[in-house]
């Protein structure tokens, strides 16, 4: 069985639901060795165990920025018991992590992933491209292959399983490298997480002016769901960046997804191609929108959204 | 102190994006735009030397073309370029590209390397951190908004529940989020002076950096395409529509 690193992210007392995903998926690939950052809890690792995982590497960052000392951590680790996959997800601490440990160790990272295969010593990589209208498959010529996958690209499996082993791995001193945590602010939100809701609204360029943003707002709030948004009106300022659903943005697969005033960019597609059902609203009876919306709306979305809330509101 | 902006020049997103045949490389025409990301680190590094009077010089690598993207930077106020154009760069990942730039970084002295999150075009999202390590610097990412003071710098770090303020010493690379300032406009003036502006540009004999090993795209496939559903024109009661199909998916 080839040797396979799991990258999970401690959040409060439980692991990320991404690091379940990737545990599923190593666990198919090969003998999976979680490399799980956080503070470590008895119920952290239990999940672990119950999903599937044998053995934890732990690294505990504290308040130190951990892209750098927890790379060097697994770059010393790989020197002397290299795995043959490092898979983690399409995620900040992920990405910063593999970037800076790819570069100690001169391979590559494969970014974007949708699914992952070993073959008997290679690896090959899927990727949506193009708005997800085509489908890449990738490899890389020198191991370790470190992989981040998107998120939802695989579904997280409670096994079953006894507490892993678990071996705690130093930080080194990285000199001036080093980067701290001074202060951790958690922004208040109503409702679901955007990656987690099974009812996401969103809003595009079509709203015309951020304020309209609040009809968004409102209609996520009455469906109990999540708001998302276009990168053009997150660039123009009018919502925050950890709004943004599309291929630099969040992935979302919900039950319903509602775009209103979203024209379609191959940048937004890929990131909410996937929901069960899609309803579309948009002036434009062109846009590209329409062409995957379940229930396309031509429509102005100021005349369209309050009747809709009202109409929710009175049910 | 100085600022270095890494930036790229990027097929205009509002075109369609092809592949060539044989490589599945992008087909880059001659004319490129500045990556739409890459406006806002421009405008952060022009705002950061204001106080002190240092220089922001744009570093970026890929096919010049007309060099419009480029210009584009200078226009905004940057003072000047380095290009890196090299026909063997041709299909290169992200850790030949941080080494590329990496090398060109080092060339100059600099108190801030600023880079976007991630390109419009090739969105691998690691870049940045690569070139950190490969600097031996900290890699301060997602930034909502940055501050510098003597010698250390202090960001919003994006996080998925809000954010984090984290601070290092200088030098040091830091990645922006789209958002983190408003970028400007170039003037009349601005683009006027852009032209007289030097553009240095180096090819890999002149960096020596070494290439990192091959990732290849091995096949590209159509994917399962989503079929469209039923479009209607909103008479004023496309609303109900709406309800209904909420309904029958049993989510209200």
């Amino acid at each position: 069985m080839p040797a396979v690193w799991v990258f999970v992210e401690q959040e409060g007392d439980g692991p990320t639901s991404l690091g379940l995903e990737l545990l599923a998926k190593g666990r198919e690939l090969g003998d999976a060795t979680v490399v799980l950052l956080g503070p470590g809890s008895d119920e952290v690792f239990s999940i672990l165990g119950d999903h599937g995982a044998r053995a934890v590497l732990h690294l505990d960052g504290g308040d130190r920025l951990p892209s750098g000392p927890v790379a060097a951590a697994l770059a010393d680790r790989a020197g002397s018991d290299p795995p043959e996959l490092i898979l983690m997800g399409q995620a900040y601490n992920d990405r910063d992590i593999a970037g800076r440990l790819a570069a100690r160790l001169g391979v590559g990272v494969l970014s974007n992933a949708s699914d992952v295969r070993l073959t008997g010593g290679g690896v090959e990589t899927d990727h949506e491209i193009l708005g997800g209208t085509q489908i890449a498959t990738a490899s890389a010529s020198q191991g370790p292959y470190i992989v981040l996958a998107r998120p939802k690209s695989f579904v997280a499996e409670a096994v079953g399983g006894d507490a892993p082993t678990i071996e705690k791995l130093e930080l080194p001193d990285i000199g001036a490298a080093e980067g701290r945590i001074t202060e951790t602010h958690v922004e208040e939100r109503e409702g679901p997480q955007l990656g987690e809701a099974s009812i996401v609204v969103s809003g595009g360029r079509g709203l015309g002016s951020a304020d309209a943003y609040e009809l968004v707002e409102r209609l996520g709030k009455q469906l109990k769901g999540a708001t998302g948004a276009t990168r053009a009106i997150v660039d123009a300022g009018w919502v925050p960046y950890s709004k943004q659903v599309g291929q630099t943005g969040k992935t979302v697969k919900p039950e319903v997804y509602i775009a209103c005033g979203i024209s379609g960019a191959m940048q937004h597609l890929v990131g909410m191609k996937d929901a069960k059902t899609i309803i579309a609203i948009n002036k434009d009876a062109d846009a590209p929108i329409f062409s995957i919306a379940d229930l396309g709306v031509v429509g102005d979305v100021h005349k369209v959204l309050p009747k809709l809330i009202e109409a929710l509101e009175s049910r | 102190m100085n600022v270095i902006v890494c930036v790229k020049q990027i097929p205009d997103p509002a075109t369609p994006y092809r592949l060539e045949e044989g490589t599945n490389w992008l087909i880059r025409p001659e004319e490129q735009i500045l990556d739409d990301t890459d406006r806002y680190g421009v405008e952060m590094g022009l705002q950061l030397v204001e106080p002190s009077g240092g220089t922001v010089t744009v570093v970026s690598m890929g096919p010049a073309g007309s060099g419009q993207g480029i210009r584009q930077a200078l226009a905004m106020g940057a003072d000047d370029a380095i290009l890196i154009e090299d026909t063997s760069l041709r299909g290169s990942d992200a850790l030949t590209t941080a080494r590329v730039l990496a090398a060109a970084v080092g060339r100059r002295e600099f108190g801030l390397v600023i880079a976007g999150t991630e390109s419009t075009d090739g969105y691998s999202g690691v870049v940045p951190q690569m070139l950190a390590e490969i600097l031996d610097v900290p890699a301060l990412t997602y930034a909502t908004k940055v501050e510098v003071d003597e010698g250390s710098v202090t960001i919003h770090r994006q996080t998925v529940a809000g954010y984090d303020v984290v601070t290092s010493s200088l030098p040091a690379v830091v990645s922006v989020t789209a958002g983190v300032v408003e970028p400007r406009y170039p003037t009349f003036k601005g683009i006027m002076d852009a032209k007289k502006k030097s553009i240095e540009t180096l090819s890999m004999g002149d960096l020596g950096a070494e290439r990192a090993p091959e990732q290849l795209v091995l096949s590209i496939v159509d994917a399962a395409e989503r079929t469209a559903g039923r479009k209607i024109e909103d008479d004023g009661d496309a609303h109900e529509a709406i309800v209904a199909l909420l309904a029958e998916r049993k989510v209200i």
